[in-house]
């Protein structure tokens, strides 16, 4: 536990790091979501760096495609590609495009940034696995603003439909999106309700920061054999850097070379 | 002559291409009687996923499943594939070049009776302009079957465009289809008619009339509308001197701006257009919805009178 808590660390100043440089992205949804990621690469999903594509890896799609560089840092941090490219964030020539493209970067197993469209291919990913007999397991991120879209609801009913246990959600619930609290913008609470309703298991995360948690939550899931399953994680936006922290102004700017070395500071080992 | 709808052409054969390749799996959104992949069902119902009434859910649901190995064949009426789900298309499909292969059935005004909201006349343009895309319209059952093996020779995304209405076998059972190949089903030297989907029996109809005028037409069939022929098109234009192009599709944007854009660039040429005229369709029997817009062989005769003596 402590060394998941030191390499989320390394991962959220990785994030800020590469944003700043960047000078452009989305450190807010990024920083939320650093315990599910690091959860999913160090303890969970049986993937390979040495070999991004190996057929029986556990696969991973960044349905809120905006948070790439939680991404991008965790698979540099495990090794799929070298931490310098980390640095090129958003360049031209570089292969961290400011949505993740899977044909330009190593251990992305979708092209995602449209919302919506990441969960619907999750969807497809373990009908394929299933009616293969495949063990691997399909996991995909969800935002909260994001499941506003109603091609998430259709993957959502498919996914129910076809009894895909495969396949688990997490709905990254930090409350914001762009235009201010989802509450404000609109509202898809009840969350845990309407997967439910739509035929999944859903299991709800008071804190989405808390390894133990999130722990406690994954081993609820795979007790369930017959449905997908959805962990729907209370977050907090720009989590561990105090100045972003539940700011909407953070959804997707880059910090300056003075609030980077702020960040810095707080995510010390 | 017995007619069969490219529709039709398109489910008979999925089931033995279904059979001879294990891979092959089929989508669907609560059409499939009509999109005829229904056939395909009946012979492997394990392989048959019907997304509901959900073209954008099952867009993306192929493009998850091909990257595990599957080869996706997605149907559902032109106007919901290639509109309503364009940006799925678009980003999860074309950008990550995935092997989907999108079979859309009704396009074109020959959806007949129900009318503009599933007249689908937009959709080679919306589908050709996507990178990675390959756009093929097949003129008949023969040619639907020859692009359909052409199509899972391609490891990317293509859009077959298919059609609801029974039209007559025009090409032979032994008929050699190329992507990126027009095929000069009748040459000709004082005007080509460029042509794609029903509107090829058309253009053979109009060639016949034109020839008893004593004007020898060159008919393409440029069912490979992406990649197109380059080489076919500028020769036409050198030795004929003049383009009539045909396509039940809008004028903007479809085969006739393909055509347009490489004469543009290379050898310009005068060129009349048979095609939609940026209205919508409306109700109607099939033919008499062609006829009362203009798609037919005498729209084309008279397509090419004009555009002969731009010259």
């Amino acid at each position: 536990m402590e060394n998941l808590e030191k390499t989320a660390k390394g991962i959220r100043r990785d994030i800020v790091q590469m944003i700043g440089k960047a000078a452009s992205g989305h450190p807010g949804g990024s920083l939320s979501s650093v315990e599910i990621l690091t959860l999913l690469y160090y303890e969970k999903m049986n993937v390979d760096p040495t070999d991004p594509r190996k057929e029986d890896r556990d696969r991973f799609v960044l349905s809120k495609g905006h948070a790439a560089p939680v991404l991008y840092a965790t698979l540099a941090s495990k090794g799929f590609f070298p931490k310098e490219e980390l640095g090129h964030l958003r360049q031209v020539g570089a292969m961290l495009q400011g949505h993740p493209n899977m044909n330009d970067t190593p251990g992305v197993d979708m092209s995602t940034g449209s919302l919506g469209q990441g969960i619907s291919a999750a969807v497809g990913m373990a009908l394929g696995a299933k009616i293969s007999g495949a063990k691997w397991h399909t996991y995909a991120l969800l935002g909260d603003g994001e499941i506003e879209e109603g091609i998430v609801w259709e993957a959502a009913m498919a996914a129910a439909h076809y009894g895909l246990s495969n396949l688990t959600a997490f709905v990254d619930n930090n409350n914001l999106q762009i235009d201010g609290a989802i509450t404000d913008v609109m509202s898809p609470y009840p969350i845990d309700e309407k997967f439910a309703a739509f035929g999944w298991n859903v299991i709800d995360v008071e804190d989405g920061n808390d390894f133990a948690q999130l722990r406690e939550a994954l081993s609820l899931a795979e007790k369930c054999t017959d449905k997908p399953s959805v962990l729907v994680c209370k977050t907090v936006k720009g989590k561990g850097v105090s100045y972003m922290e539940n700011q909407v102004g953070w959804h997707g700017k880059g910090p300056n070379a003075e609030q980077v070395a702020v960040a810095l500071k707080e995510l010390e080992d | 002559m017995t007619k069969i709808a490219t529709r039709e052409a398109y489910g008979n054969y999925l089931v033995e291409l279904g059979e001879k390749n294990k891979d092959i799996v089929v989508f669907d959104a609560d059409l499939s009687g009509a999109t005829k992949t229904g056939i395909f069902k009946k012979a492997f119902p394990d392989r048959h996923f019907n997304a509901g009434i959900a073209e954008c859910d099952m867009m993306g649901m192929a493009a998850g499943i091909s990257t595990t190995g599957k080869i996706p064949f997605a149907s559902t009426f032109a106007i919901f594939g290639a509109g309503r789900a364009y940006e799925i298309v678009r980003n999860s499909i074309c950008y990550p070049k995935m092997n989907v292969k999108i079979a859309c059935t009704h396009s074109g005004l020959s959806v007949g009776e129900d009318g503009a909201s599933h007249q689908s006349i937009e959709d080679i343009a919306l589908m050709r302009v996507l990178p990675n895309m390959t756009v093929l319209v097949p003129a008949d059952a023969n040619e639907t079957k020859r692009m359909m093996d052409a199509a899972l020779e391609i490891d990317g995304p293509v859009y077959l465009r298919l059609g609801r209405l029974a039209t007559d076998i025009i090409l032979p059972e032994d008929y050699q289809f190329e992507v990126g190949k027009a095929a000069t089903l009748k040459d000709g030297k004082d005007v080509t008619i460029i042509a794609i989907g029903l509107m090829v029996e058309r253009a053979l109809a109009a060639a016949d009339d034109l020839a008893k005028e004593g004007i020898s037409a060159r008919v393409l069939n440029m069912g490979s509308v992406k990649p197109i022929d380059r080489a076919a098109i500028e020769a036409a234009a050198k030795e004929t001197g003049a383009i009539v192009t045909a396509e039940e599709h809008s004028i903007i944007g479809g085969l006739s701006g393909a055509v347009c854009e490489v004469l543009a660039e290379t050898t310009p040429a005068p060129v009349e257009k048979v095609g939609v005229m940026d209205t919508f369709g409306e109700s109607g029997k099939a033919l008499e919805v062609l006829e009362h817009y203009n798609l037919t062989s005498d729209a084309i005769v008279k397509a090419a009178r004009k555009v002969m003596a731009r010259k």
